[in-house]
Parts: structure tokens; C-alpha cells; sequence
């Protein structure tokens, strides 16, 4: 039982963690919302399915950066969709990229938009790390309940 | 626009409503939109299908399947929301089609708005939004 207790604490501090940092906004919540016995891994499913989707996206805008010239429109075409994945898995940080990098497409400011993809693929990467270590914990809680 | 009583019919197969259960078709490219708005949906008591595009919507359509309530997404390749909306209007789909957009510039929403829709809501859907539809559509059920 106190092992339980250790890992149920565990699994609540990382997760208020992961809101604190702003990893994380309101989204992840209506996320959690919809899981339930029906679907008790609602969520690690819908941020998996996110991960795998948006690489599609992330290579999109890597090679439209690389292109000469570079399409500005296409650009903010790709990253409007990689935000709009971004946001539905309450990826905050990611968001918040995502929307300086489309202020300097807007611009047309084509180092402005590298710097920031760089960085966008900085808390993409980062976000994975955090959320796997946090699906593992919950992984091990509920094993431990039902130890 | 009210849902005419014609719209609540079906074969079972096509999933249109069965029993007093609303019948709602996602219609969305981005697969994570699609499977959040599905469970939230159905959450809801909703019946839920799925389509990845406007022409997908369309062709349901088409094929004989009816909805209560169609979620439309406006950006999608091969056909987008408001070419979906036209086209559903056209073939006298009577459904509730409520647009489901990212976009949030009054312009975007005005056009889209235009093709045919009963509502607009900037993405994503919840249950806040969902709620006052299921009381509209089932006080004229």
C-alpha cells in the first residue's frame, strides 16, 4: 500500500509539475476528462497519436524552410496545422512557438522562422520526454493498484 | 434552422439516428481532432462517424447517410468546409452543419458562415459548446 501511495504521489507531482512549467494548458485536462474505464488510456493514446502525425508535419515545414524560395504561404499553411494538433493535446509551449513562428512568416522573415522552428522542435522533443516518463508512471501506479 | 424530422431517418447501417439518439457526423483531416471530438461526442450519447475530408461528407451523403448534426471542419484537402457546406445545402441537406475552425478572424467565420452553416466555433469542441446543440436538436425531435 505505501508503495502504491509513493507512486500515486509521484504520478500527481509530475503532472501538477508539467502544468506549473507550462508544458502544459487547459486542453490536456478535457483530455483527461474524456478517459474513463471505456477508454483508460485515452489520453497516452491521443498524445501518441499526436507524435506520430505532426513527424508528417515537422518534415513538411523542414523541407519548405529549405526550399529556394521559400513559400511563405505554404509555410504558415503547415505550421496553422502543426498548431492546430499542437493545441488539441494542450501542448503550451509548443503553442506559443508555433504562434511566433507564424508572426514572422507573416513576415517573411525567413531567419526569424528557422530560429523558432529550432526551438519549436526543442519543446516538441522535449514535451515527448517529459509526457513518456509521465505515461510510464501512470503505467506503474496503476500496476501497483492492482498489485 | 430547425432540423426537419426528415433528417432523423435511417437504415441502421449508415448510423443516421436510431432510437432518440442523436447522429453526428465529424467531419475533420486531422486525425487527433477526429478521435477527441468522437469521444467527446459520444461522451455526449452522441452516435458518432467520421469522415477525413469534405468529399468523404459529401459522399456519405450521397450514398444515403443522414445526420442530425454535422461538425465541419473549414481547412481540409479535396474539398474544404465551406465547399462541403455548398454542396450539402445543394443536395438539401437540412441537417445542423456547425462549423468547427481554428481560425479565429471574424472575416474567415463570416464566409464560412455563408456557405450554410448553423454555428461556428473555433476549435476544439467541448462540452460547453455541445450542450446547447443537443438541447436544440432534441427540443425539435
Amino acid at each position: 500500500m505505501d508503495n502504491t501511495n509513493q507512486v500515486r504521489q509521484q504520478v500527481a507531482n509530475m503532472r501538477r509539475s508539467l502544468f506549473d512549467q507550462g508544458y502544459l494548458d487547459d486542453q490536456f485536462i478535457q483530455l483527461e476528462d474524456l478517459q474513463d474505464d471505456a477508454n483508460p488510456k485515452f489520453v497516452e493514446e491521443v498524445v501518441t497519436l499526436y507524435y506520430n502525425d505532426s513527424a508528417r508535419l515537422i518534415q513538411n515545414i523542414e523541407q519548405a524552410l529549405f526550399n529556394r524560395p521559400i513559400d511563405f504561404g505554404k509555410l504558415d499553411d503547415y505550421m496553422h496545422q502543426f498548431k492546430g494538433s499542437s493545441s488539441s493535446i494542450g501542448a503550451k509551449k509548443v503553442k506559443i512557438e508555433c504562434q511566433q513562428f507564424r508572426v514572422y512568416c507573416i513576415a517573411g522573415n525567413a531567419d526569424g522562422c528557422s530560429r523558432t522552428f529550432q526551438q519549436i522542435k526543442q519543446e516538441y522533443a522535449c514535451l515527448r520526454r517529459k509526457l513518456q516518463t509521465y505515461f510510464q508512471l501512470v503505467s506503474q501506479a496503476g500496476q501497483a493498484e492492482s498489485a | 434552422m430547425n432540423v426537419s424530422k426528415k433528417t432523423v431517418t435511417g437504415d441502421g447501417t449508415n448510423n443516421s439516428a436510431t432510437g432518440n439518439r442523436i447522429s453526428v457526423l465529424v467531419v475533420d483531416d486531422d486525425p487527433i481532432i477526429r478521435t477527441i471530438h468522437k469521444a467527446l461526442l459520444r461522451r455526449s450519447g452522441m452516435e458518432v462517424e467520421v469522415a477525413a475530408d469534405g468529399q468523404q461528407a459529401v459522399n456519405l451523403h450521397r450514398m444515403g447517410a443522414s445526420y442530425n448534426l454535422v461538425f465541419m471542419d473549414m481547412e481540409m484537402p479535396v474539398m474544404d468546409g465551406p465547399q462541403a457546406t455548398r454542396e450539402l445545402r445543394e443536395m438539401g441537406v437540412e441537417s445542423m452543419i456547425v462549423g468547427v475552425t481554428s481560425r479565429d478572424l471574424d472575416s474567415d467565420i463570416q464566409a464560412f458562415m455563408a456557405a450554410g452553416l448553423n454555428y461556428c466555433f473555433v476549435k476544439p469542441l467541448t462540452i460547453e459548446k455541445v450542450i446547447p446543440l443537443i438541447e436544440e436538436l432534441t427540443g425539435n425531435i
